[in-house]
Parts: structure tokens; C-alpha cells; sequence
């Protein structure tokens, strides 16, 4: 239990970590990083090098953007193992609907909610 | 017909030397908390000013300021002929909500960062060549409408480089006239102006805006030595407005190389006057409101007591949009100077 | 523009001065801060996925569900109340990369373009920055999926 704790502040930190370097170094927006994340997860996840990092770190692979394109990547060819070429369409939000629809509403609410300002 | 006001190529000569008669500027909490604060007129308690959005709070401080500098003067908003300013907004919108309630003949301008000095410098051919007197040349900015403009919102969690520049929340307005009768005896005038070019020496990064806007004021002050063979020691302070530490480091090397080396012990930056280092303003401060908060707080009083002869205020802006900086277009930069004296008893 | 071959030396002569005048950012130690905070992002999702697990019962999926939707809630809030881009501010990407950085490009656009407006401000501009999130990585999907059904079914 604790292993995996320290394993899930490991992957992640090191993702975290990687990330910085390349904002560092390519001058990269931090919503292009959130981009590249995002895209290099899907992709990983496709050809099943993403899913041994999720089953060694859990939450470390997972939380991260990355483990974000996975659950796209692994809803979509699930829901087409089950329904076919149609499951390419609806597999991929459906699984990451969760997250999605929380950052929508949450945010709207804290739009009812809060006000912007400036830091003194 | 020759322009006999023209001294060489880009310079101009103000014949009748418009007086400033009066100036005030209005600034935001940050600001007042910086080494300047007992300086300003006003200090807001709030960025909102008590207004709705930022964009009217920016609007409030501009019209605040220019009430503060009538009523220094002593002067109805009837008996002012014209006023000429600016902003960072799209359609200069702050200005415009200002002048809609002052009922004052408006000029719009926009020259980014240097809109300060533009104004001063077309408020006093103006001024000079009978056309309006008394006027107002205005400028202000507001640190939240900039940000969500050209940058992000406001709780984004992001870094900002090193070389990033704060946009100061500030306005300042100066009341030019020819007037010599005037109750409160003016102690300072305009003598001259430099038009700048437009400068573009292919930076792109939006965070270094310093590196930008250096040729370019490099190129004005290079401009006005060339024109009028002053010689840069001849002045108290040469002041840029907003460079920050990257680009008045920049302007110095640059302007060595192109054959006017400056005063390193005369030269003065608004941007770097404005915030303690303290205050996590990164390379210093920006914007219109940094140069006219800093002008009307700090310089133009030190030239009236006597403290300064002689000084060239030059802003400096980067005129970037986002739309073409996301097309990869590189800052085109430029710099506007006016040359302000304290008048000899 | 075509620009003369001095000119362009010029330029470039500019451009090496800046990049010795212009300050770095400090390598080290942004990643360093990046490392930590991100990592503690990551076990506190841990924590969620394993406490949900332990006291609803939930799958791991339904679990890791449940902590991207903590995550998000908890990085509205401190986004609402100011306290996010202060963090952002110290851990970088350490706030970035984790499903607090998509969050916290959701939330607050939603917040700043208020003013103009329930639909047009906070509605439309809600996605001005983690829009392109979504459409790559929803296309991404997209395609995988008619990839696998194509290559591998």
C-alpha cells in the first residue's frame, strides 16, 4: 500500500517534472503542453505501452493528462470490441465523461460563485 | 511650404514652448504600495475602483485623473479645447468611456505602452500651433483588462518568465496651454518632440517585450541626437518608459553599437520606478498607465522644484496583437520623446 | 519580407545580445518544485481511488473516476477562492500536467469573462483554453478506435 503511494508520487512528479523541462526548453504555452500531454497519452495507450505504467503507478499514471488520453484511447477500442465501428465515436467521452462534465459543471458553478482578482 | 517647426528628420520644435499648467495621475493599490506611493494623487483602495468590471474601473481611473488635474488647475471641463489619449484595450475603449463623460473634444490614440508620450507629443503641436489651449494628453492601463486581453484570466495558475513585465494599473492626464496668466505660475514646457519609427527586429516572444521595444527606442534617441546635435550629457535624466531590466540594459548596448552611446548614470526607467523589487513584478513594470503614473508623479514634480533642468521622457511601446502573435508575427516596436524643461525665473 | 543579407545580420546580431541580456528561468530548481507538487497531486488521487475503493466499494475505474472528479472539484474551489494560480504559480507544471491544470483552464475563463455575459462570456469562453484539450484528444480517440477496428478486428 504504501509502495504504491510512493510509486504514484514518483511516475507523477517525473511526469510533472518532464513537463517543465519542456516549457523550459521549447518556450512550449502551458495549453500546448496540456495538448501534447493529452495526444502523446492517446497515442501511448494505442499501442500498449501506457497500460503497464498505469498497473506499476496507479494514480502517478492516471492523474496526470496522460492517464487522461488513456481512458479516451481504452474507452474507444473497448466500446469498439463491444459495438463496433460505432464505439469509436461514443467510447472514447463516454469513458472520460467523469472528468469532462465535473470541469464544466465545477467551473460554471465557481463562475456563479467567485470573482476573479488580481494579486496585490 | 517648408514645415519650419522641423528640426532635421524626425524631430519637431515647439516655437511657443506649450506650458504644462497642471497634472495628476490615479493608480491602483499595487501601485500605491510601490516606492511612489505618497507621490500619486489617488491611490484606489481596490483594482475595481467600485465599478462592475475592470474595463470601467481602467475607464474611472482615467477620469479621475483628469478631474484631479482640472481641478488643479482651476479649470472647467468646458474651458478644455481638446483631450487626446489612449489605452491598451481593443478600440481603446477606456479612453472613450472616460471622455464620454467628460464632454471634452476627444482624439483617440493608440501607441501601446508609448501612448503617454504620443499624446504629449500631438497634444503639444497642437497646443503650439494655436489649435487647442488648454488640452489634456492622457493615458492609462489597468493590469486585470491587459492581462485577459493579450495574456490569460486572471486565477490561470502559470508562470511568468523572468523577463516578463507587469502592467501597471494607473492614468495619468497633463493639462498643456499657452496661457502664461494663469493664477498657479507653471514652472515647466514642452521644447521638442521625436516622432518614432516603427522598429522591428524580429522578436516574437510577448514576454520579453523589452527586447522588443529596445531598437526601437534606441532608434528614436539616436533620431533626435542626429537631428538636433544636443548632446545627451545636456540632460538631467534621459527616462524610457516601460523597458524594464532586459531592455534598458538593451537599449544601452544597442544604441552604443549604433553610435550614440547614453549617459549610463542619467538614464531612468518608469518600469523600474515604479515597483519595489519586492513586489514580484518580474522585469519591472508596463503598460501606458507605467510612464503617465510615473510623469505626473514623480518627474514633472521634480522639474518643477528645480531638482531637473532638463529631461527627455520617452515611452516606448510594443505594438503586438494576439491575433497576428498567434500568426507568428514578429513585435513591432516604437518610441515617442518629448524633451520637458523647468522654466527659468 | 526579404530582407538584404546585412540587414539580416544585423537582426541576428540583435537577437544573440538579447539572449545574453534577457534572464533564465532557474532549470533546477522549476523542476525540482514541478516534481514534488506534482507527485503529491498524484498520491492524494492515490488516496481517493484507495478510500473510495475501501468504503463504496467501487471498481478501480469507478474510482479513478471518483478522484479526477475530487481533483476537479477541489482545484475549482481553490481556483475560485484565489489560492490556485498561487500554487501554479510556485509548482509550474507541477500544477499543469495533473487533471488540475485542465481543471483549473476550465475554471477560470468561466470566472474572468463574466461580465460579459452567462452565455457568451461564461458559456462560449469556458473552453478558450482547454478547448483544444478536448478536440485532440477526442479526435485522437476517435481515431484510434477506427484504426483498432479496421487493423486489429
Amino acid at each position: 500500500m504504501i509502495l504504491m503511494y510512493i510509486k504514484a508520487f514518483l511516475v507523477g512528479g517525473a511526469l510533472c517534472a518532464l513537463g517543465e523541462i519542456i516549457i523550459l526548453k521549447t518556450k512550449l504555452t502551458p495549453a500546448r503542453i496540456l495538448v501534447c500531454y493529452i495526444t502523446a497519452g492517446v497515442i501511448l495507450s494505442a499501442v500498449g505501452l501506457y497500460a503497464p505504467i498505469v498497473k506499476f503507478a496507479g494514480a502517478g499514471a492516471t492523474v496526470p493528462l496522460t492517464g487522461f488520453g488513456h481512458t479516451l484511447a481504452q474507452g474507444a477500442i473497448s466500446a469498439v470490441q463491444e459495438i463496433g465501428l460505432l464505439g469509436a465515436f461514443t467510447g472514447g467521452l463516454a469513458a472520460a465523461s467523469g472528468g469532462i462534465a465535473a470541469a464544466i459543471f465545477f467551473g460554471f458553478l465557481a463562475a456563479v460563485c467567485f470573482k476573479p482578482k488580481p494579486k496585490q | 511650404m517648408k514645415a519650419e517647426n522641423r528640426i532635421g528628420y524626425q524631430t519637431v520644435e515647439y516655437k511657443n514652448k506649450p506650458l504644462i499648467a497642471a497634472y495628476a495621475c490615479a493608480v491602483g493599490p499595487r501601485e500605491g504600495q510601490g516606492p511612489l506611493g505618497d507621490q500619486f494623487d489617488l491611490v484606489a483602495q481596490s483594482p475595481e475602483f467600485g465599478q462592475e468590471s475592470y474595463e470601467k474601473a481602467e475607464a474611472a481611473l482615467l477620469r479621475e485623473a483628469c478631474h484631479i488635474c482640472l481641478s488643479k488647475a482651476g479649470k472647467g471641463e468646458k474651458s478644455i479645447q481638446a483631450m487626446l489619449g489612449g489605452d491598451l484595450l481593443n478600440q481603446i475603449m477606456a479612453s472613450s468611456l472616460a471622455a464620454r463623460e467628460l464632454k471634452i473634444p476627444f482624439l483617440g490614440l493608440y501607441g501601446a505602452c508609448s501612448t503617454m508620450a504620443e499624446s504629449l507629443l500631438v497634444g503639444g503641436m497642437l497646443c503650439d500651433g494655436g489649435y487647442a489651449s488648454p488640452l489634456l494628453c492622457t493615458a492609462g492601463s489597468h493590469y486585470a483588462t491587459a492581462e485577459r486581453q493579450y495574456r490569460y484570466p486572471l486565477e490561470y495558475a502559470c508562470q511568468r518568465t523572468p523577463a516578463a513585465q507587469w502592467t501597471v494599473t494607473g492614468a495619468g492626464a497633463v493639462m498643456l496651454s499657452l496661457d502664461e496668466n494663469s493664477e498657479k505660475k507653471p514652472r515647466v514646457r514642452l521644447v521638442r518632440g521625436c516622432m518614432g519609427r516603427v522598429v522591428d527586429m524580429g522578436i516574437a516572444d510577448a514576454n520579453n517585450m523589452g527586447a522588443a521595444m529596445a531598437p526601437a527606442a534606441a532608434a528614436t534617441l539616436c533620431a533626435y541626437f542626429d537631428d538636433t546635435k544636443d548632446d545627451p550629457r545636456s540632460f538631467d535624466r534621459i527616462i524610457t518608459g516601460d523597458l524594464g531590466m532586459v531592455g534598458s540594459e538593451l537599449l544601452l548596448e544597442w544604441s552604443e553599437k549604433l553610435g550614440h552611446p547614453l549617459p549610463e548614470e542619467k538614464m531612468m526607467d518608469c518600469g523600474l520606478t515604479i515597483f519595489h523589487p519586492s513586489q514580484d513584478s518580474h522585469a519591472g513594470g508596463s503598460g501606458c498607465g507605467c510612464a503617465a503614473s510615473v510623469l505626473c508623479a514623480h518627474i514633472l514634480p521634480k522639474i518643477e522644484r528645480g531638482e531637473w533642468k532638463k529631461v527627455l521622457f520617452m515611452a516606448t511601446g510594443a505594438l503586438l496583437s494576439p491575433t497576428t502573435s498567434q500568426q507568428g508575427e514578429t513585435i513591432p516596436g516604437i518610441a515617442h520623446a518629448v524633451v520637458i524643461e523647468g522654466v527659468q525665473e | 519580407m526579404q530582407k538584404s543579407p546585412s540587414k539580416q545580420q544585423f537582426i541576428q546580431q540583435y537577437k544573440r545580445m538579447v539572449s545574453a541580456v534577457t534572464p533564465k528561468s532557474k532549470a533546477a530548481q522549476g523542476c525540482l518544485r514541478a516534481f514534488w507538487v506534482g507527485g503529491v497531486i498524484c498520491v492524494l488521487g492515490q488516496v481517493l481511488i484507495d478510500v473510495s475503493m475501501y468504503f463504496w466499494q467501487f471498481s478501480y475505474t469507478q474510482g479513478a473516476c471518483f478522484a479526477s472528479i475530487s481533483l476537479v472539484f477541489l482545484t475549482a474551489l481553490l481556483t475560485g477562492i484565489g489560492i490556485f494560480d498561487v500554487i501554479g504559480k510556485y509548482a509550474g507544471a507541477g500544477t499543469v500536467v495533473p487533471i488540475t491544470g485542465f481543471a483549473n483552464a476550465m475554471v477560470s475563463p468561466a470566472m474572468e469573462f463574466r461580465p460579459e455575459g452567462w452565455v457568451l462570456g461564461t458559456g462560449a469562453r469556458l473552453f478558450t483554453i482547454a478547448g483544444p484539450v478536448l478536440v485532440y484528444g477526442i479526435a485522437a480517440s476517435v481515431l484510434v478506435g477506427v484504426i483498432y477496428y479496421f487493423l486489429v478486428l
